[in-house]
């Protein structure tokens, strides 16, 4: 692996000399020069060095370019093959033994982002068999449950992940609070935890309406009439007669697109549901993660902050003296 | 996962392997206590490490000889469960049943039709019901050169494409554009009853340059 093959480089700065020396002369040369190159990459030795380079695909170009760092058994070349890769680069390069340890994170997290992994994947497919309209959603979750292939096996996993990501979520809520991970300077990342799980629940209520049975029409009657008591936005919350709130005006209307739990609901919930959520829920997670990062990582203490390197007013992060 | 072990084990091996080098043989007891867990594999003395790396105590080492056999299975059993996934995936995409309407229909008796062009059936089943002074036909409204449904024109006396110009015959026989070949016309037959009984999904084509079938059986009802 360590010593680079003669033949391609030589070819490769053979030929770049010669075009960077005749750049002056004239574009036939030019197409010389093209040619002489195309020449060589197509003779024998270029063909079968190439060939030979499939026994051992680390070599070949395709590899190198998609990997683009040398893969040594020293602690930078691992590191770098963590840093440089757009799916690992979420993780540590390198992570404290004791921060993962199981008492410590539960692992609820991962099992959280896994379990929206799943929903999103199982969702999408769903997806492909369902009509958001009266009438035909509900023809598509029984041809779903009977007659797609998987169908069945795919609505209840979306059904069995949906109701372990609360329960999950909520695990995960409770391990923090547990180890005091909601204190500086992970403050601000649990406060985009709570929005997570709010938008978790969401989830889940928007989705109960899309199968259209009576389970969730009148789960989401009930839902939507708590929102004609929103308190100045809803048309039976206080003030809110007093500005001008009516059925046909408040926040339940702008939920529903009516004042009844009609076809207009049905594909509202299924926007929010499908697109709107899950993209604001992908943003906040991506900021989530990142946070998790930044304030220390995983579990563990807090990472040490010089007070110059603070913001000065009313900054609170935790103050330690590096003299 | 491995990652970080080797990590963490390398910082006990650097010092341990650069002290001596005659201890290379015995890093084995060190290791084993270092990560229990793993013992098979941390009997090699720190093979992936910058210790390893640079003391070359990689080639020196006499090599234990390693039982891949259960790294092997377990990877098959992933990599099978996974391609499996994928053929799952991929059939979900064939539905068993589809919803689509039938191919097979009837369009009335012969005598229902006078001569030249019919195209009352052709929102519904995408057909022109032809009739000549021997035969009763049916085009299947379908431009031969992309596909568009063409419009029949009863002034010009011609079926015309709107995507392309492809011209046709009041019988469906391409005279002007880019369409190849004469429109395709559909299996007729008739039921017990006289009805005329059209399958679309039975066609007659006259390719380009060869012989038609629009003289075979079941193309046409003489009348």
């Amino acid at each position: 692996m360590e010593p680079e093959k003669p033949d391609k480089p030589v070819v490769k700065t053979g030929a770049g000399v010669a075009v960077v020396d005749e750049e002056p002369a004239s574009a036939k040369e030019n197409i010389k020069a093209e040619l002489d190159l195309l020449k060589k990459k197509t003779s024998k030795e270029t063909v079968l060095q190439e060939i030979e380079d499939l026994k051992d695909p680390t070599k070949s170009q395709i590899y190198k370019s998609m990997f683009r760092v040398k893969h040594e058994p020293t602690p930078r070349s691992r590191s770098l093959g963590v840093l440089t890769n757009v799916f690992l680069h979420l993780h540590p390069a390198k992570i404290n033994r004791d921060a993962v340890r199981f008492s410590y994170t539960w692992g609820m997290g991962g099992i959280t982002f896994y379990l929206f992994i799943v929903l999103t994947f199982t969702g999408i497919l769903l997806m492909f068999y369902y009509h958001p309209s009266k009438g035909q959603a509900f023809q598509d979750i029984l041809y779903l449950e009977n007659d797609v292939p998987f169908g069945k096996l795919l609505r209840n996993m979306h059904r069995w992940a949906a109701h372990l990501m609360v329960i999950t979520t909520w695990l995960h809520m409770l391990r923090v609070v547990l180890t005091g991970s909601y204190k500086t300077p992970r403050e601000f990342n649990w406060s985009v935890g709570v929005v997570l799980l709010v938008l978790t629940l969401l989830l889940s209520f928007t989705g109960y309406l899309l199968p259209d049975d009576q389970l969730g029409f009148w789960a989401v009657t009930v839902g939507t009439n708590m929102a004609r008591a929103t308190p100045g936005l809803g048309h039976e919350g206080p003030f809110g007669p007093q500005l001008g709130m009516s059925p046909y005006n408040d926040v339940r209307f702008a939920l529903l697109g009516g004042s009844i739990v009609d076809a207009n609901a049905l594909l509202r919930s299924y926007i929010w549901h499908c697109i709107a959520i899950p993209t604001i829920v992908s943003v906040l997670l991506a900021v989530h993660f990142w946070r998790v990062r930044k304030d220390g990582g995983i579990s563990g203490p807090a990472p040490v902050q010089l007070e110059s390197e603070m913001r000065a007013p009313g900054a609170r992060a935790v103050k330690k003296q590096v003299a | 996962m491995d990652t970080v072990q080797d990590a963490n084990q390398k910082v006990e091996g650097e010092e341990k392997q650069t002290v001596t080098v005659t201890e290379k043989a015995t890093p084995p007891a060190t290791k084993a206590s270092a990560s229990p867990e793993k013992p098979k594999a941390a009997a090699k003395p720190s093979v992936g490490t910058s210790a390893g790396a640079k003391g070359k105590t990689v080639e020196s080492a006499a090599p234990d000889p390693v039982n891949k056999m259960r790294r092997t299975i377990i990877w098959t059993a992933v990599g099978g469960f996974l391609a499996t996934c994928f053929m799952m995936f991929l059939r979900f995409f064939l539905p068993r049943t589809i919803f689509e309407p039938s191919t097979i229909f009837r369009v009335g008796y012969a005598s229902d039709f006078g001569f030249g062009v019919d195209t009352k059936f052709q929102q519904q089943y995408r057909i022109w019901v032809v009739r000549n002074a021997e035969r009763l036909f049916v085009i299947y409204a379908r431009c031969t050169h992309l596909g568009c449904t063409p419009d029949w024109k009863p002034s010009e006396n011609k079926f015309k494409c709107p995507c392309h110009g492809s011209g046709y015959t009041s019988e469906g026989i391409n005279f002007e554009g880019p369409a190849p070949r004469p429109m395709d016309r559909a299996h007729v037959e008739l039921d017990p009853t006289g009805q005329i009984v059209v399958n679309t999904a039975r066609l007659y084509e006259w390719p380009k340059g060869e012989e038609g079938h629009f003289n075979d059986k079941g193309a046409f009802i003489p009348v």
